[in-house]
């Protein structure tokens, strides 16, 4: 497969503030347009993306087609553990009035992993085919738009942490196979988004380094997000510097200074992900993205090389 | 007197609050440093520090106490701080375990909490744990009144509220009314609490129930504890010595939250002594049009770099224009000037960048 859709789940990770949902925004159009019946996941009530593509928010775990072949979900905990009980655990009456109780909710609350269970237990099931929801479409690919780099780690960890406290029964069960299909490297990609500054590429760093040692897998690709073009030259850097002051030689000057600490940052992402590949994306002098914006962003992550 | 100086005189607890991404770790160092070198006795909590400012503070990962951060580099720099600076990183997990060390009613409860497999997830992973162990945190310290200030970098979170709620919510979540109604039912609740248990039972297996059953039961004794601790954070919270500060980035989503964010403490009646807009990209009051730029310029630079100086200006006065109309809706919003520090262009993460900040703070 081109571009950098290669996997059947494509988790896309990065810290708040980078540009996770625009990227993932961008990965959901250029999948779709290579024919490819796509649907964005989001968690914890989000949906960011979802009107990024000009839809609205719809009711969670209602799988909504935003446009031909492009879906949308919003996950949350109650929608996914009333869908649980109801698909999952035969011959449970009143799934729906368990789900919402008061009691319940808090046992989920207090147990380790339970929640993040349900959450990723629905993205593993977006995955499946033949569905195990009842009349429920086929994906060709699943994008998640995955929480900040610290909670994707105990989401993809919920199944082992909830297996180690409960034992026995179902979800047990199921928290085993859960977690062999996430750590998978053939069916799972993980695309890191970071901007070129000094917190996002640590972070990116030790999120590649927490999925290794605790999942075995590793980052699929990196995309470093609002990156300024290398407009001045060592030599323009000095004459900006002699330069008497004015405003437009003081933007130039912090332009200048920006860029070339953006480019130290970019090498040693590029560095500390190899070999997974660096895709750069521009920085959007715009006041608020739209839908062009990430028209663009789809078409330079299509049209990037290995 | 500063702006800044003059809305923190007389406090002695600064909570920078604000959502996630906008600084707020950075901001709350250089107030600190900025407290410390008028001369007062100051503690710094952070939170997640990047590794780069937790080198420059001399933070240590190991303690859960404020050490002293080694200000002699800072006579090199020109700033002469009279007072005393300490810093710490938060350990939520650890932070927690001294409060049921605190509250237990015997050692042995204490050594049953702290072994129960489900405590240790509460105390990490639950959600608002890590505001409600900053909380704590924080009225310790006030407690033991070692400090003139104490400046609290509050978690990276998706909400500035989150840090005003989750407590709450933690608190009712470990008075565990909820459970209790499945763990120990009585009357009309008997039946539902059947059903309830009996689904349980099937889905996890009954041993998860049992340890949940112990550890609620371990908790139920130091109830007490926790309620008048929620109790004297709040008092403490809403002193009027305890001054929130909110930290915001001149973005949409930002702004709107901060807007929020300053209603909803007004509304608990807490007092908000600043906000303070970081990364702002300076506005150019001038017409800007690239070709008279480019004129202007063309003499001392040559034609060639004028253009692109000329092109870059009118770019990020487009990203100055934007950020100019978000601080005017939030002054509007809040009745208030807020204080904007320029965006810098740079990572902040030694002394040296957190004293320019600070100087940016703290200057007028």
């Amino acid at each position: 497969m081109a571009g950098p859709i290669t996997k059947r789940l494509i988790i896309v990770a990065g810290k708040g503030g980078v540009g996770r949902s625009t990227i993932t925004a961008a990965l959901a159009i250029g999948a779709t347009r290579r024919g490819l019946r796509t649907i964005v996941a989001e968690t914890a009530g989000r949906a960011d993306v979802a009107r990024m593509l000009g839809g609205r928010g719809a009711d969670p775990l209602v799988e909504v087609e935003l446009e031909p072949g492009l879906h949308h979900l919003t996950i949350d905990r109650r929608g996914a553990l009333e869908e649980y009980l109801r698909d999952e655990v035969p011959g449970l009456f009143g799934a729906a009035a368990l789900a919402r109780s008061a009691t319940f909710q808090a046992f989920v609350d207090a147990t380790p992993g339970m929640s993040d269970l349900l959450t990723i237990g629905k993205v593993w099931e977006l995955v499946q085919r033949p569905r195990r929801k009842p009349r429920a479409g086929e994906y060709d690919v699943v994008i998640l738009d995955a929480p900040a780099s610290g909670q994707l780690v105990g989401l993809l960890g919920a199944p082992r942490t909830f297996a180690a406290i409960a034992r026995v029964g179902p979800v047990a069960r199921q928290a085993g196979t859960i977690e062999r299909t996430l750590t998978d490297p053939h069916a799972v990609g993980v695309i890191a988004v970071a901007t070129p500054e000094q917190m996002a590429v640590s972070e990116t760093l030790a999120l590649q380094a927490s999925l290794t040692e605790r999942f075995g897998i590793g980052l699929d690709a990196v995309v470093a997000n609002r990156v300024l073009p290398s407009r001045f030259t060592a030599e323009d850097a000095l004459a900006l510097a002699r330069a008497p002051d004015d405003p437009a030689v003081r933007s130039a000057r912090w332009f200048a200074a920006r860029a070339k600490a953006q480019r130290a940052q970019l090498a040693r992402l590029r560095r500390g992900v190899a070999p997974a590949r660096c895709m750069t994306m521009p920085f959007r002098f715009e006041a608020a993205l739209g839908r062009d914006d990430i028209e663009r962003f789809a078409h330079l992550l299509r049209a990037a090389k290995p | 007197m500063s702006q800044l100086a003059q809305a923190l005189s007389g406090k002695r607890v600064v909570i920078c609050a604000g959502a996630g991404g906008v600084g707020k770790t950075t901001v709350s160092a250089a107030i600190a440093l900025g407290l410390a070198a008028k001369g007062r006795r100051v503690a710094l909590v952070t939170i997640d520090p990047a590794r780069r400012l937790a080198e420059a503070l001399g933070l240590d990962a190991l303690d859960n106490q404020p050490q002293p951060v080694d200000l002699a580099r800072l006579e090199g720099l020109g700033t002469h701080v009279r007072g005393e600076l300490f810093a710490m990183m938060l350990d939520s997990k650890r932070t927690f375990d001294e409060l049921i060390e605190l509250l237990a009613p015997d050692p042995r409860t204490k050594e049953q909490i702290l072994a129960n497999p489900i405590y240790g997830h509460i105390s990490t992973a639950v959600a608002g744990s890590q505001e409600y162990t900053a909380v704590a945190k924080l009225f310790e310290l006030e407690h033991e009144k070692d400090y003139d200030v104490i400046v609290l970098d509050t978690p990276p979170s998706r909400h500035a509220i989150d840090f005003l709620e989750a407590p709450d919510r933690l608190t009712a979540f470990l008075e565990g009314r909820a459970l209790n109604a499945l763990l120990r039912p009585s009357g009309r609740a008997m039946r539902a609490a059947g059903i309830v248990f009996a689904a349980l039972r099937r889905i996890t297996g009954v041993e998860l129930l049992d340890e949940l059953t112990t550890l609620f039961r371990l908790l139920a004794g130091m109830l007490d504890g926790f309620r008048r601790r929620a109790a004297d954070v709040h008092v403490l919270l809403g002193a009027p010595e305890t001054g929130f500060l909110i930290v915001t980035s001149p973005e949409r989503s930002a702004i709107d939250e901060t807007v929020f964010f300053a209603a909803e403490l007004d509304r608990a009646c807490l007092h908000r002594c600043g906000v303070i807009v970081n990364r702002v990209h300076p506005l150019d009051p001038a017409p800007h049009d690239t070709v008279a730029v480019a004129a202007r310029l063309h003499e001392q630079l040559g034609s060639r770099l004028a253009r692109k100086v000329a092109h870059t200006h009118v770019e990020l006065q487009r990203l100055a224009d934007r950020d100019a109309g978000a601080i005017d809706r939030l002054r509007q919003a809040l009745n208030d000037d807020p204080l904007c520090l320029p965006d810098r262009g740079l990572d902040i993460h030694d002394i040296e960048s957190l004293v320019a900040l600070n100087n940016d703070l703290f200057a007028g």
